[in-house]
Parts: C-alpha cells; structure tokens; sequence
C-alpha cells in the first residue's frame, strides 16, 4: 500500500495525543497528578493539539476536505465513521476534563469522571483506528492479530512519554513519582517493541491465503502466470496498492525504527531517572520527540510493507 | 446507508457472467463501457494525459490475459475483470459518509457522487480492485451494472443490457438475475461449473466466471514421413527426406 503522509501524520500524532489522554484521565482519579491546574493545563493542551493537528491532517488526503464533517454518519457499519464519531465526542469529556481542574484547583469528583470519560473515549477511538486497517481482509499484513495490540501500546508508549516529560517540566513529582511515569513509558515500550517484533515475523512468514490461482480461479489447469496487462502504463490501483518497498530498505528501516523509536528512548528514560533535574528534563523531552519519529518510520513501513490482493491480477505477489 | 441490505430468499440479485472459454481477449466490453459510461450516469470518466506519454484514466473494466498450466495442457486465458457486486460487499460497509450503497431491490453496488469524501478506503476494502479514484472530480468512480441501461425505456428493450455485454463479439458475457434459480444465467453457472473470484475472501461475489472448457488435443498427429514404402513415389519421397534431414 502506498504510505499516505496525511495517514501517517494523524495516526502518529493522535496516538500520542490520546495516549497522553487516556494516562492523564486514568491517573486523575486516583490523586496522582498536582493539584495546580498548569500541569493539567499544558498536558490538555499538548494531547488535544496532537490529535487536533493528526485530524487536520487526515483530511488532507480526502478529495473532498469540506465534506469531512459527513465522515461520522455512518456509525453502525464502519471502523472509519465510528473513529471519527469517538474523536469529535472525546472532546467534550476532555475540554470539561480540563476546565473543571482548572476552576476547582484540584481534581474534584466532576474532574475526575470526565477525566475518567475522556480516557475511555481515548481509548475506543484508537481502537476503532487500529481496526479501520485490521478489518480489511484484502490486506494480509493489516488483517493480523498484532495490529490493535500494537496501535494501543505505541499509543501508550508515546503518551507516558510525554507525560514523564510534563511531570519533569511542572515538577509534579510529588504527586506523580517520576518512577510511576518513567516506569510506565518503560513498561509501553517495552511491550509495544515485544509487539512489533512478533507483527514483524508474523508478516514475514504467514503467506496470504489468496493467490494468482484464487484470484483467477484457473488454478484447476496449473500454475497461474501473468501474460499480458490491461493497460500499458500505472494505473490509480498499482499507484495507491501496488506500492513496492525494496526487502533491504524494509530491513533497514525496521532496524531504525526500533534504534530511533524504542531503543533510543527506553535508554533516556533509564538516564533521567538517574540524572540531575535539567538534564533529565532534555533527556525526557529528547526520548518524546525520537519516540514520535521512530513510530512515524514504523508506520510508514506498515504502508510501505502491506500488500493487497489486487496486485494478484498484475502477476506479482501479496 | 452503508449498512446491507437484509438478506431475503428469491431476492433479485443482477449481474455478469463472464465466459473464460470463449472470451478473445478484444477489450471490446472495456471500450463500450468507457464510451457508454463517460456520457452516462458515473461520467465523465477523466483521461489524465491521454495522447501524452503515460495516458492514464479510470477504466470499470480491465482486461487481463494469463497462461495457466504447463505445456501441452496450458492455456492462453482472457479474463475480463470489473465489479462483481458482492453480496458482503466491505467497500460498502467501509464507507463512513453512506455514499457507497448496495441496492435492496436488485443488489447493484453504486456510489453516490454528492457524498463521497474521497477517502478511497472502498478501493483498499475490495479484493478485486473495482473500485477507481476520479483525481479530476474527488471521488470514487465504479461500474453501475450500466444502470441507466438496463431501466432505460427510451431505448429498445433488446439494448437494456450492459454496455459492456452488448458489444461483445464473442458473446462471452451474459447478464441476469442470479438470484432466480430458473434465469438464463442461473443455467449456465450450473451447467458449466460456474464459479466465485478469491471465495476465500467471503465477499461472496453475484458476477460468476465460466472455467474454459476441457479440450482433448484432438487434431490427428501428423504422419510420419513415409521410409521404407514400395513405390516409386514412396521411394523418391523416402530419399528426399534423408537427404533433408541429413
């Protein structure tokens, strides 16, 4: 599948945005976030920036941006209606969320329901994300048991990454001990790099079930070749499905999104614990931003790496 | 609504089937739908640079060729490809605006033109590639079954027929009812061992393919070249061949 930088942009940014989220709306309740609204003020604002802009993105892609606001209506049958519905709703929790931190000064009960609300609208709108790519059966490499578990826990890892540098910046660890959110960025990371390894060697062993035999259904009279193509030159199906992606650059790739998106900030996170205030703050802010890059490379090669059933009938393999 | 249709028995289900045996390979039913279409109810559908160096456009029929087999028994096989209009269609249920519609009446997969956002997840969502993007208007283009054909009162009742199935010189494509038993289609699928496109992938497909037929390779060999005969002729003959062959 050809990677769309628009796809790529939204599902990377909002991931860390309603990562942050839904840790912010989980650890409210339980007292674990300072009381003074500044903290909870700026972690708001990033997470609802990052989903904002990841939304704004998304419809440049569309061939008809003005017409986005239609994209919710169709609820009860798709993944892509249900996403957008769950990320204009999340709002509401999330800005009530906010607002009622800032003019109680503290995480009230009404705080800490919303906060409670905005992290479950968090979470239904990754995973209706994650399951846009994971119900498409023509995709081998999408329609794959590690997609969903994977979309959560990079969107986890990134999202306790920023808060580990918010809590460094605000000094909260008072309340939210730099060990609870430097641990719980460790632990994402650690699961969500457990994740992609195994999506990884799933994608590369399992064939596809279909087949140039199976797509033709000629299969009866032997081996199935391409001779001829209906048109001369590409077409909008190999531009937007039969995108190509060299096995070596995959390898390559792969090896640096791990490097610069899991190994990188893991050793960071591990550095700021053990380093003085500053430098532990720029190690924190450092592992956030190299995380958001690694995760763009990672689903760039989740494009770049898919396969869809159409290139069958081009004689070549998916 | 994207949501489909409830399944009812003895329910209309129009659409194709498409004979691999006697298909030529013409591009034919690609031409007369690209004409037919481009004026009709989906058109216009844009060329990008048609007389330039990569003439490229949205086509709702696409013809292949393959070889299948090895040797003696393989096969040169034509293979029209276009919408099968499915019976679980996923481009339909994918669509997030309801643009992308299956009908109750006669199970047709169309697109509204005035909804459509241009995401293009239905072409991602269908197995057969279908589905063609229009980059002149913004949004998804797809075979109608020639809709504005076959309801079509102004014309002779013999041309409410697909474009695609009019024009073809070999009468390799038929069209139907599959979901009456009894229908001319419904027939020929049961004599001939019509069958599904990737079944595996459970769009359950309405548009059947006919397998090409079982030829024995039944021209006579060619007789041997004639060594030790008596004759004259047989004899001059036997010598021409050694000396040819030699």
């Amino acid at each position: 599948m050809t990677p769309a930088l628009s796809v790529i942009l939204f599902t990377t940014a909002s991931g860390a945005g309603y990562g942050l989220l839904a840790l912010l709306g989980l650890l409210a309740p339980f007292g674990l976030v300072p009381a003074a609204p500044w903290f909870g003020i700026a972690s708001l604002v990033l997470a609802l920036a990052l989903v904002s802009a990841g939304l704004l993105a998304s419809t440049l892609h569309l061939g008809h941006p003005e017409r986005a606001w239609r994209a919710v209506s169709q609820w009860r049958s798709s993944w892509l209606a249900r996403e957008g519905f769950s990320a204009v709703l999340t709002y509401l929790p999330a800005l009530g969320f906010g607002a009622t931190w800032f003019l109680a000064r503290r995480v009230d009960p009404a705080a800490a329901a919303l906060g409670a609300l905005a992290a479950a609208g968090a979470v239904v709108t990754i995973f209706c994300t994650s399951m846009i790519y994971a119900s498409l059966r023509p995709v081998r490499q999408w329609r794959n048991a590690y997609v969903t578990p994977s979309f959560f826990l990079l969107a986890g890892f990134s999202g306790a990454l920023w808060l580990a540098t918010l809590a460094r910046a605000f000094h909260a660890a008072a309340t939210l001990p730099t060990t609870l959110s430097s641990g719980l960025a460790l632990l994402f990371g650690l699961a969500a790099l457990a994740a992609k390894i195994l999506y990884w060697r799933a994608i590369d062993r399992t064939p596809g079930a279909s087949t140039a035999e199976t797509a033709t259904g000629l299969g009866h009279l032997g081996r199935v070749r391409a001779l001829e193509a209906p048109h001369t030159e590409e077409n909008y199906l190999m531009r937007e499905m039969g995108f190509r992606i060299a096995r070596k650059h995959a390898r390559r790739l792969r090896a640096l999104s791990v490097l610069v998106g899991f190994a990188a900030p893991l050793l960071l996170t591990i550095a700021a614990l053990v380093l003085p205030a500053l430098p532990a703050l720029i190690a924190a802010l450092a592992a956030s931003l190299l995380a958001l890059t690694g995760i763009f490379v990672e689903r760039w090669l989740f494009f770049a790496e898919a396969t869809h059933t159409v290139v069958l009938y081009y004689g070549r393999a998916a | 609504m994207t949501s489909l249709p409830t399944p009812q028995a003895g329910r209309k289900k129009l659409g194709l089937v498409i004979d691999l045996d006697t298909c030529v390979g013409c591009h034919a039913c690609a031409v007369n739908c690209k004409e037919w279409n481009t004026g009709g109810h989906p058109g216009p559908l844009p060329d990008y640079d048609p007389y330039g160096a990569k003439p490229d456009g949205v086509w709702f029929n696409r013809i292949h060729t393959y070889e299948a087999g090895e040797g003696a028994a393989g096969r040169t096989v034509h293979f029209p490809r276009s919408c099968l209009h499915c019976d679980e269609p996923a481009c339909v249920t994918v669509c997030p605006t309801g643009a992308s519609y299956k009908r109750a009446e006669d199970g047709i997969v169309l697109v509204n033109p005035d909804l459509c956002i241009g995401c293009k997840l239905c072409s991602w969502a269908c197995p057969y590639g279908a589905r063609e993007f229009d980059e002149d208007e913004g949004v998804m283009k797809k075979c109608t079954l020639c809709i504005d054909r076959i309801y079509n009162e102004t014309i002779p009742e013999a041309q409410r027929v697909p474009a695609c199935v009019a024009t073809c010189p070999a009468h390799a494509r038929h069209f139907g009812d599959l979901g009456d038993p009894t229908s001319e289609v419904s027939d020929l699928v049961r004599s001939r061992g019509g069958y599904d496109l990737m079944p595996e992938m459970g769009y359950r497909p309405v548009n059947k393919y006919l397998p090409p037929r079982k030829h024995a390779c039944s021209a006579p060999a060619l007789p041997e070249p004639v060594a030790n005969g008596t004759g004259v002729g047989e004899r001059l003959l036997a010598w021409l061949d050694r000396a040819l062959s030699a």
